[in-house]
Parts: structure tokens; C-alpha cells; sequence
């Protein structure tokens, strides 16, 4: 276990390199100048090369590079080349807006999506079966833009249950989390659909069922926590979809996270901003997907980590 | 020396083609005072500091916090004296002494003083600032050893008495006042710059109307009265607040249900034709000009633009009326650069009028009447991309085939600054608003032959060193009284950079500015060509009291 878990660090710490650098490279080969943002329409060439050599932008790729992650070792993500602020203040003022819209899209989701998988497997081949895997179709396809504005439209314009967007209380909330799920459930109610199939089937829900037990005791105590297990592990990797995936639903709620920040920046070249977010998101999903394997083995104990 | 004191204003004023000024803005008696208003905007304020924020959002915030020298009478663009009480210019127009009003206190209770004035501007040009207003400054004598970082300040900036600053300059400059006015010279405090270093523009301080109440990162930031403020009676309103984070079509959802004033970013083209449709509504926008110009950029280092028939036959080949009906009638056809509200415009220019024909006869003329192939660069957003394939319609119908590249606008700007780069680009998005009310903020940067380098933004690489003289020698009557001949010298030159043609202007767009029922004040206050969307200093509620 330990010796496994060391050597899934060194693996996630190579891979949050080889992003950093994928990453940067791409920025740096963008053609748009992020000097020409800085410096304005009025700034005259002598001021731009001026402010291209502060911010060591005339150096070559690797030794911008070096310096980066120089800086990024001793915790420093730089300074917003529009802002002008801390990039790690800027992210961290807006991290606990975007983890609470990602814990309130999970709840949702598994609500929603496991609810739907669960009685779509129980009633294998019906009708019932059949329409809650096209709704969940319609889901998993729906853009999300769509949803959140017709969410937007009915539940906040026209029923006036819940405020149109913004940030603050759980009424904030409802609507943008519940526009993630819609998505992330589809997914979901067919992934625990077809788990849950696979342990009906098995031996030990027959006698289960044989010794006489209740069918909702069956299905909960004794079908679920088995047909739960891959819905752990796509949890966690959820969670850095989630993470980097938010954007288009901040934006239409107005949810001040990450996603919002990143996509304003991307709009103006602050590649500080642009950087800084992507390493975050890119720890998430990394931490997800360790949360995810640490997580399995307690749940399931035939499960072994080497 | 000639005196012009207080009085020169009204004369500059009139002379510069405009209506009669007083020497100090005066609050309107009618308004009532208190109550709050909210403002939605989309994007992040990115920076409150003077120095630095250059966004057409930030613009209007940093004018109430902080102040200049000179500002404009609200909704007008009339030079009225603003922190300077009066102000002289030597007869030679290379001396300006400033004259301050006294008892002007920053937020943070300390008099201000000529010293800050002088160190505000300093601070600009120092390349360690990295503002995008240093240039700016170019004409104070000193300015090119302070912005290379050789000298401490610029040496043609005297702090006279602690009411008293005065300006040499290296040339006579007749838009000096304006740039007093512009925010890159707004006043702020030494000792809170220091404090906060790069964070100032996170904590501002200056001697404004307003004062930062909260900040909260990406989701609002709440102005207060300043009720210090030199200009007594003035703000209206108790508090601000902004905001951030809120899609357009959202804002103006939560405007029809009575939850915000102002929705920053406007109307939503989607909805324009809803709203306008319903007389309620409809009621409740207020339209305007803007100093802003719309156009195609032809490159003339590119074959065929560098023959100027060419470049005609676009010119005469785009239907702009029918282009203006695309966006829905937010924009009026234009046939020059300036837009019509600036001083200086042409009234009688007719342009190049819409004929296919006779654009057709052009290209034979050229020898290019079989048509040809080109691209046309424009920005990738809503309705830019259908801007220009109306744009590439009308090409079409005399041959010539133009490619669209769209593209975002960082790159977009990015291949126009290269010499071979772009031929034609569609300005939408990227076009130019003017930084003041002066015809000359026309030229330099986007027609002159100082722009055409790379990484400019004259796009067409146009450069006539002839109408280069012509410009300098027009900037040099500084004297308010000569104002009007040195506007019809200026209308001289953009006629003349017509005849060759490096740009098809194509509409001026207006601006429409939605407001909830209970903001107060006049029309002018929510279209002011300086301040976007709205002069916060002077609008009100109607509903206190």
C-alpha cells in the first residue's frame, strides 16, 4: 500500500509537470502577443519591447520555462498580467465557490443518476426502463448552456423559486448544481444501470431472494454496495472533469469560480491566469483519481493495491 | 505670456466646436440626493488603478475615484477645469501652468498637493509602472529619459508652489488639456501606491467622487459617497454597487424583474429587437453617438491594395446601409474616419458613394477586372463573423473573392501588426473609440505613419509623411481661439486620406444604454462620450426622499 502510494505521488508529480509543460508551450506558441494586451492600442513599440523585457518575455522558451517552475516550487503562480494581482490569490478567492458548486453537482448527480440506474435495472426491458435511459440520454447530450438558461428560465424568470444567478445562499445554488448534474446523471444512471444488472445476476442475489428477504433489502443491503463500486472510481475522476468542466455554467450563473476566472483570462492572454488554473485543475483531477484507488480497497476488500 | 484663466475655458470650449462651458462642473439642483444603485457587469474589474486599467469598463470607475486636471462637462465633451482651478498657456503653447484648487482631500484624509500631480504622471511614464498611457506624455520635455528609465521623473513637470504645477513641453500640443483629462493623469497619493505596490489597483485611493467600500474578487465591488468631496452636492447617490459575473442576458432578466439599474455590458443583440419592439421597454433605452468608427483595413504593402483604385472599388463596393441592418440598426453608415460626433467631422464629405459598377470599373482600370482572391481578417465573435460575410457578399459581386479568417481577437490584432500579415480585416471588436474628444486621436496610432510598424495598429500600413506634417503642424495651434481652423485642418486631412482610401469606413455604432424606471437625470448622463455606461457622478434615484 504505502510503496504503491509513493509510487503513484512520483507518477501524479510527473504528470503535473509534463501538463505545466504542455501547457506553457502551447501558450507561449500562441500567436496573439500577451505584451500588446498589457501595454494598450496607445503604447508606442519602445514601451512594449519595454514591458516584454520586465516580464523576461524576450527570453528563450526554456529559460521562461525554468523560470516558471523556479517560482511555482516556492509556491508562486506569478502575477496577472492584466490584474496585476497574485494569480494564487486570485484562484484561492475563487476555489471555495467553485468546490461548493462541484460538492452540490455531486450530490445532485448521484441523487439523480443513481435513483434513475437503480430502478432502470430493477426493471430491466420495460417501458420505465426504456424511457429513463432516453432521458438520460437527452441529458448526457443536452449543452449545457441550454439547460442552464431554460433552468434559469422557468425555475428563476418565470416561477421566481430561485434568484436569477448569482453567488451567496443555497437558493444561489440549486439551479447551477442541479445544470451540472443534469449532464454528469445520465452518465451515471447508466453506469450504475449496468452494474446493478451484472449483480442481479449473481448467485448470492438469488438465495438472497430464496431465503425469503425482503426486495428492497436484497437490492440495497446486499445488490448496491457491490454495483456502487465503479461509481466510486468515476466519482473521482468527476471530480477533475468537474473542476476544468464548470466554465459554461459559471459563466451563465454568474458563479464567481475558477472556471469564470479562466475564461476571462483566456479572452485576454493572462497566461499567469491561464497556467495557474490549469495546474489547479489538473491537482484535482490527479488528487481525484488517487482519492478514487485509496477509497476502493476499503470499500471493497478483494481489492489490492500494489 | 497671454492669461486665459478661467474665463479661456468658455472661449476653448467654443472655439473647439462646442457649446459654451462654466468653469467648474456644477451639480444639477433638481437631483435628489441618496439611495443605491446596481450595476451588472460580465467580466472581472481588472484593475481600479489609474495607471493601468485601459478597458472601456474600468474607464468610467476610475473617473470616480479619482480625478485629473481638467475633465468634461458631464455629458458633453467640454474641457472644464477638474482638480486645477485655472490654468495659463504661454504664447509660444509649450508652457501650461496649472493652478489648484485648494482643500482637495484623497480618501484617505491628506490634502492634496502639486507634488502628487507631479508624481502621478511620473509614475505613468516610469517603464516600471508598464502603463499603457505612457505614451501619452511624449510631448513633456524629459519624457524620453524617464520612460527609458534614465531619469527619476520627467524633467519638464516644475512643481511651482504646493498649488501650483507646471508642463514644459518639447512641442507646442493643442490636445495637452485632453490628455490632462484622461485617466492616465488622474492624481493618487505616494504613500498608498507604495503601501500596496502592484496591489494598488486592488486598493484604490484618489480624491474622487467615490471611494472603494468592498471588493469582494469576482463578485462585486461596491463604491461610497466620498463625503469629502471637493465639489460639494456632488455624488448623488450614497453607494455603487457593481456587479461582476453576470451573463447579458441575465442582467437584463433581473432589469425586467426591477432587481438592477444598469445593465453594464447592454443590451444583448439577441434581445435588442424584443426590447425595442415593446414600448415599456423601449422607454427605458437611451440611445446615443459614440466616438467610434467601424471599418476595413486594406493593406497596401499587399498586391492588388497597393494599387488606390483598388481600394476604392471596396470602398464602393460595400452596402452599408443594408450592413447596419444586420446589426439590427445599432450603427449608422459612414463614409470617414472620424465618427460624426467628434469635432472636426467632415459634414459635407459625401464618401464613396454604393455603386457595384462603377467599383467594377475600377478593378478593370487596375487590371485586376477578372476578380481576385484575398482574405478577410475578423474577429470571432457575435456578430463580427456576420458583419463580415455581409462584407464578403458585396466583394463578391464585383470578383473579388475574400476568404474569411475568424479568428480571436488577440490574433487577429496580431497578424495586423505584421507588415505582409493581414490583407483586409473587419475592425468589429477591436475598432478604435477615441481615448478624447480630438480629432487627432484619429490618426497617430491607426493612420499615421507612426502606427504602420510592427506591432501596430495601423493595420493598412498607410503612411503619408505629407499628411504626417499636415497633422503635427495642426496639433501645434494650441491657442483655444484658432480651435475651429485647426478642426477644418483636420477635416482636410481625413478627406485626403480618403481619396486614398486605405480604409472603407463602414457605420458608426450607437450606443444604448437600458435603465431601471427610478434612475433620474438627463439623457445625456446615460450615453456621456466620455463616461461608459454611464456618468455615476451625476445620475440619481428618483425614489428617496
Amino acid at each position: 500500500m504505502i510503496s504503491y502510494l509513493g509510487r503513484r505521488i512520483i507518477q501524479s508529480i510527473l504528470i503535473l509537470l509534463g501538463i505545466s509543460l504542455i501547457t506553457f508551450a502551447l501558450l507561449y506558441l500562441l500567436p496573439a502577443d500577451p505584451v500588446r494586451q498589457i501595454a494598450g492600442r496607445s503604447a508606442t513599440p519602445a514601451t512594449v519591447e519595454s514591458i516584454r523585457r520586465q516580464l523576461g518575455l524576450d527570453q528563450p522558451f526554456l529559460v521562461q520555462y525554468g523560470r516558471y517552475l523556479w517560482s511555482l516550487l516556492q509556491g508562486d503562480l506569478g502575477r496577472s498580467y492584466i490584474q496585476r494581482s497574485e494569480v494564487s490569490q486570485l484562484i484561492v478567492a475563487r476555489l471555495p465557490a467553485t468546490l461548493l458548486l462541484m460538492l452540490g453537482a455531486i450530490v445532485f448527480e448521484l441523487l439523480i443518476g443513481l435513483t434513475m440506474g437503480i430502478v432502470a435495472a430493477v426493471r430491466r426491458g420495460t417501458r420505465t426502463d426504456q424511457s429513463l435511459m432516453v432521458v438520460s440520454f437527452i441529458g448526457v447530450s443536452a449543452p449545457q448552456f441550454v439547460v442552464g438558461l431554460l433552468l434559469l428560465y422557468v425555475f428563476a424568470v418565470k416561477l421566481g423559486w430561485f434568484p436569477i444567478g448569482g453567488y451567496g445562499t443555497f437558493s444561489h445554488l440549486v439551479l447551477p448544481a442541479l445544470t451540472v448534474a443534469v449532464m454528469s446523471s445520465g452518465w451515471y444512471a447508466r453506469m450504475m444501470r449496468s452494474s446493478m444488472i451484472d449483480v442481479l445476476r449473481q448467485d448470492y442475489i438469488r438465495t438472497a431472494r430464496a431465503k425469503g428477504l425482503a426486495r428492497a433489502t436484497v437490492l440495497l443491503r446486499h445488490a448496491l454496495p457491490n454495483a456502487i463500486l465503479p461509481i466510486i472510481a468515476m466519482i473521482g475522476i468527476d471530480i477533475g472533469i468537474l473542476m476544468g468542466g464548470i466554465v459554461v455554467v459559471e459563466s451563465v450563473f454568474g458563479w464567481p469560480g475558477i472556471g469564470q476566472l479562466v475564461w476571462q483570462a483566456i479572452q485576454r492572454v493572462d497566461i499567469p491566469i491561464i497556467m495557474g488554473v490549469t495546474l489547479v485543475s489538473a491537482l484535482a483531477i490527479v488528487l481525484g483519481n488517487l482519492l478514487a484507488d485509496i477509497i476502493a480497497p476499503l470499500i471493497d476488500p478483494r481489492i489490492k493495491l500494489r | 505670456m497671454k492669461t486665459y484663466l478661467a474665463s479661456t475655458v468658455a472661449v476653448a470650449a467654443l472655439a473647439f466646436g462646442l457649446s459654451a462651458a462654466s468653469a467648474q462642473v456644477v451639480p444639477d439642483p433638481d437631483a435628489k440626493n441618496g439611495g443605491s444603485i446596481i450595476i451588472t457587469y460580465k467580466d472581472d474589474v481588472a484593475t481600479l488603478d489609474p495607471a493601468i486599467g485601459y478597458d472601456w469598463q474600468n474607464w468610467s470607475m476610475i473617473k470616480s475615484l479619482f480625478d485629473g486636471l481638467m475633465d468634461y462637462e458631464p455629458g458633453t465633451t467640454n474641457l472644464v477645469p477638474d482638480l486645477a482651478e485655472s490654468y495659463t498657456i504661454s504664447e509660444d503653447g509649450q508652457t501650461f501652468t496649472f493652478k489648484l484648487r485648494a482643500g482637495v482631500k484623497f480618501h484617505n484624509g491628506r490634502e492634496m498637493t502639486a507634488e502628487d500631480v507631479k508624481y502621478s504622471i511620473d509614475r505613468v511614464v516610469n517603464p516600471q509602472t508598464q502603463s499603457p498611457g505612457q505614451g501619452f506624455f511624449a510631448s513633456i520635455k524629459g519624457y524620453d529619459e524617464a520612460a527609458e528609465g534614465k531619469a527619476d521623473g520627467v524633467s519638464g513637470i516644475t512643481v511651482i508652489d504646493p498649488l501650483t504645477v507646471q508642463f514644459e513641453l518639447t512641442r507646442p500640443d493643442a490636445t495637452f488639456l485632453h490628455v490632462m483629462a484622461i485617466n492616465f493623469s488622474h492624481v493618487v497619493p505616494k504613500e498608498e501606491v507604495e503601501k500596496h505596490g502592484p496591489d494598488f489597483g486592488k486598493n484604490p485611493v484618489g480624491t474622487g467622487a467615490f471611494k472603494l467600500g468592498e471588493w469582494a474578487l469576482g463578485q462585486r465591488v461596491v463604491f461610497e459617497k466620498n463625503a469629502d468631496y471637493w465639489n460639494k452636492g456632488l455624488p448623488h447617490l450614497d453607494a455603487i454597487t457593481f456587479e461582476i459575473g453576470q451573463e447579458p442576458i441575465v442582467a437584463l432578466l433581473r432589469l425586467q424583474k426591477g432587481e438592477i439599474d444598469i445593465p453594464g455590458d447592454g443590451i444583448p443583440p439577441a434581445k435588442f429587437q424584443e426590447v425595442m419592439n415593446d414600448p415599456e421597454q423601449k422607454a427605458r433605452v437611451v440611445e446615443g453617438g459614440q466616438l467610434h468608427t467601424g471599418y476595413v483595413t486594406m493593406n497596401v504593402n499587399i498586391p492588388p491594395f497597393d494599387n488606390v483604385k483598388v481600394r476604392q472599388a471596396v470602398n464602393m463596393a460595400i452596402n452599408k446601409e443594408r450592413i447596419v441592418q444586420l446589426i439590427n440598426n445599432r450603427a449608422v453608415p459612414a463614409n470617414q474616419p472620424l465618427p460624426p460626433s467628434m469635432p472636426g467631422y467632415a459634414k459635407d464629405y459625401q464618401g464613396y458613394a454604393y455603386d457595384a459598377e462603377k467599383a467594377k470599373a475600377l478593378l478593370t482600370e487596375a487590371g485586376v477586372g477578372d476578380g481576385f482572391e484575398t482574405d478577410l481578417y475578423v474577429m470571432n465573435t457575435d456578430p463580427n463573423p456576420r458583419i463580415a460575410q455581409g462584407i464578403q457578399q458585396d466583394l463578391a459581386a464585383i470578383g473579388i473573392k475574400a476568404n474569411i479568417q475568424a479568428l480571436a481577437q488577440a490574433n487577429v490584432i496580431a497578424a495586423g501588426g505584421e507588415k505582409e500579415g493581414a490583407p483586409m480585416i473587419w475592425s468589429g471588436g477591436m475598432a478604435w473609440i477615441a481615448d478624447f474628444p480630438d480629432p487627432s486621436n484619429f490618426y497617430g496610432p491607426i493612420l499615421g505613419c507612426g502606427g504602420a510598424v510592427p506591432g501596430g495598429w495601423n493595420w493598412s500600413w498607410y503612411c503619408n509623411a505629407d499628411l504626417d506634417k499636415k497633422a503635427e503642424e495642426a496639433d501645434s495651434i494650441v491657442d483655444p481661439a484658432k480651435a475651429e481652423e485647426r478642426n477644418e485642418m483636420w477635416s482636410d486631412i481625413y478627406v485626403k486620406i480618403m481619396e486614398d482610401a486605405p480604409w472603407a469606413p463602414v457605420f458608426n455604432e450607437q450606443r444604448f444604454t437600458m435603465k431601471s424606471t427610478r434612475m433620474g437625470g438627463g439623457d445625456n448622463l446615460y450615453v456621456d462620450p466620455v463616461h461608459i455606461p454611464v456618468n455615476y457622478d451625476h445620475v440619481y434615484v428618483n425614489d428617496v426622499q
